[in-house]
């Protein structure tokens, strides 16, 4: 019982950050119909560049936190700017495939070039003693990486609902010509989304790397168990990719404590696969959205 | 096959045979069969996607397949390496047949990480149950034909460039045949082809199959001249590499596979001095051929030369 319920908590970590790489995906795809597949990389990029500014630099956490989620915005920001925005438009669907993945590799090559291939971590945010829950041991960070989850979730639920942008950005996403014909400017609400997730993607690994070191490879599988989230919960619902998330998270620890660590990852390719062939709208989305879109 | 093309295979073995004579140097030649062996995953990956309009990020699990399987069976079931090879391909294609059936009803995206899921997961089982796991194993039987070894590095060069050269000759073939045009009717327009009868399922499983069969065999022949495998080689990585290839060499015409071959293939060993950059450097090449070249080298070098010659 102890066992499960720790095997439960460290699900939850892990989870926590599929849960926000899911939601990127879906606020991209959401504004472009299109699947970011370097979207794990910022992910790395929050954690390596965390380390950068806070054990390299010997800055205050703070300043780098905000140093941090700035290079993000701006990685983000670039990526749309100079190889998606001039794409877009040719309405290729391969290519926008190929070009996502090619910035997938650059991002990796510059970080392997900055970090080379040794694991970064740095101290938790908080110091103190783990908590004992019935028995099982949760350190800090853990609570941190839940936590911080769970304000991004909240903040981003009042940001589509409550803000102008956030809204003009939801009806981006259920009719582009309608929205452009209320006068958004469509071209930036694409710009913004891929900002938007990659500073999500970056304060999940900025949460995550105190727990499971960071290396310069690791976005890759971040992108597919991010993806396999998203999928889980339907494609373009961020509630559903919440839910995803946490239960491809508890359902990988638990593979990995009671089957075999070697299989961890096995898990989410097998779920992905079996959404994919057997009900691709997701466990809670509906068919009839997938046919409305561009691609 | 049209006149261009026969000219281009006679040209292409005519290069084959006196490349040795030019060079004894083992080292290029060694590079000049791993070209091949990359060269033969690329054909089959450019029809995919230049003809049939269909993305496969697994191209790496079908390499990894004909691999071990071909090395497997003739070093534990003392199969003859001309029939592991054959079986390996089988086994690949099979296994084709039974990924194709539910991804290609799947489109674009999501096609593209259904492959990639099923190439990882192959990765994994590698891993895993592969024998020797992560570290591999050898000792597997170097190729051999009715008793003859081949030994040296020059009948290597030949054979794996002798299967290229009947591997083009088949799918050049094929893509001037009703398939072929069938298939590029299905890259043009899904709609429009199934308005013209074209079963669209069959052939994009038909080309899928073709795709694995080419990636399995190209894993084979690297399993018995490498005679060591590990399941590092066969990660996703691989399977992006391949896509580099098709890319830049061109998807709408399966030449660009080997010219994206050999340029993908000699660029590690142009970067040697600088290990840390050759990431980088693809990613670089990738993205900017993707901005600036979409159409890749050899159909731009096609056009061109058809510019040139009618002015």
């Amino acid at each position: 019982m102890t066992l499960l319920l720790q095997f439960l908590f460290s699900g939850l970590t892990t989870g926590s950050v599929y849960a926000l790489v899911g939601i990127g995906f879906n606020i991209v795809y959401n504004s472009t119909s299109i699947i970011n597949l370097a979207q794990g990389e910022f992910v790395v990029i929050g954690g390596l560049m965390m380390w950068f500014f806070l054990e390299g630099m010997q800055l205050p956490f703070t300043v780098s936190l905000s140093l941090t989620l700035l290079t993000a915005a701006l990685i983000g920001l670039l990526m749309e700017r100079l190889t998606i925005k001039p794409l877009l438009k040719k309405g290729d669907l391969l290519l926008m495939i190929m070009v996502t993945i090619a910035i997938s590799i650059l991002i990796r090559g510059i970080l392997m070039f900055k970090f080379g291939k040794d694991p970064y971590t740095y101290p938790p945010f908080t110091e103190g003693e783990p908590i004992n829950f019935y028995g099982a041991i949760i350190t800090q960070q853990t609570l941190w990486v839940i936590g911080i989850t769970a304000v991004c979730i909240v903040l981003l639920y009042l940001f589509f609902n409550k803000t102008m942008i956030g809204r003009a950005m939801k009806a981006c996403s259920l009719d582009v010509r309608a929205a452009r014909l209320m006068g958004i400017n469509v071209s930036n609400i694409v710009m913004l989304s891929f900002i938007i997730s990659a500073v999500i993607g970056a304060i999940g690994g900025i949460a995550i790397t105190p727990i499971s070191l960071m290396e310069y490879d690791k976005g890759a599988m971040l992108s597919v168990k991010g993806f396999c989230a998203a999928i889980m919960g339907g494609l373009g619902r961020s509630r559903g990719a919440v839910a995803g998330g946490f239960t491809l998270g508890i359902l990988e620890s638990l593979t990995a404590g009671y089957i075999h660590s070697g299989f961890k990852d096995a898990v989410a390719l097998l779920i992905m696969l079996f959404i994919l062939f057997v009900r691709p709208a997701g466990m809670f989305g509906k068919a009839e959205i997938l046919k409305l879109r561009k691609f | 096959m049209t006149k261009g093309n026969a000219i281009a295979v006679l040209i292409l073995g005519i290069l084959i045979i006196l490349f040795p004579q030019v060079t004894s140097d083992n080292y290029i030649l060694t590079i000049g069969i791993f070209v091949g062996i990359n060269a033969l995953v690329a054909i089959g990956l450019t029809i995919l996607m230049g003809y049939a309009g269909q993305i496969s990020l697994g191209q790496a699990g079908f390499y990894g397949i004909g691999a071990y399987m071909s090395a497997i069976l003739s070093m534990n079931f003392g199969l003859p390496v001309l029939f592991s090879i054959i079986a390996s391909i089988i086994i690949a294609s099979l296994t084709a047949v039974i990924i194709a059936i539910p991804s290609l009803r799947l489109k674009g995206h999501y096609l593209a990480v259904a492959t990639l899921g099923f190439g990882e997961i192959i990765h994994i089982i590698l891993n895993e149950w592969g024998p020797g796991g992560p570290s591999g194993f050898g000792d597997i039987p170097s190729f051999n034909i009715l008793g003859y070894h081949l030994s040296s590095t020059v009948e290597y060069f030949y054979l794996i460039w002798l299967c290229i050269i009947f591997v083009m000759i088949f799918s050049l073939n094929l893509i001037h045949s009703m398939t072929g045009k069938a298939l590029r009717a299905i890259h043009d327009s899904e709609i429009a082809a199934v308005t013209l009868g074209i079963n669209i399922t069959k052939l994009k499983i038909k080309v899928f199959v073709l795709s694995a069969a080419y990636a399995s065999l190209a894993g084979a022949l690297y399993a018995h001249y490498v005679t060591f495998l590990s399941p590092s080689g066969f990660s996703l990585f691989y399977s992006v590499l391949v896509l580099m290839m098709v890319v830049i060499g061109g998807m709408t015409n399966i030449w660009g596979a080997i010219a994206g071959a050999l340029i993908i293939t000699i660029l590690p060993e142009v970067l040697r001095g600088f290990k840390e950059f050759d990431i980088l450097v693809y990613g670089m090449i990738l993205t900017l051929s993707l901005l600036f070249m979409r159409k890749g080298i050899v159909p731009l070098v096609v056009e061109t030369y058809k510019k040139w010659t009618l002015r």
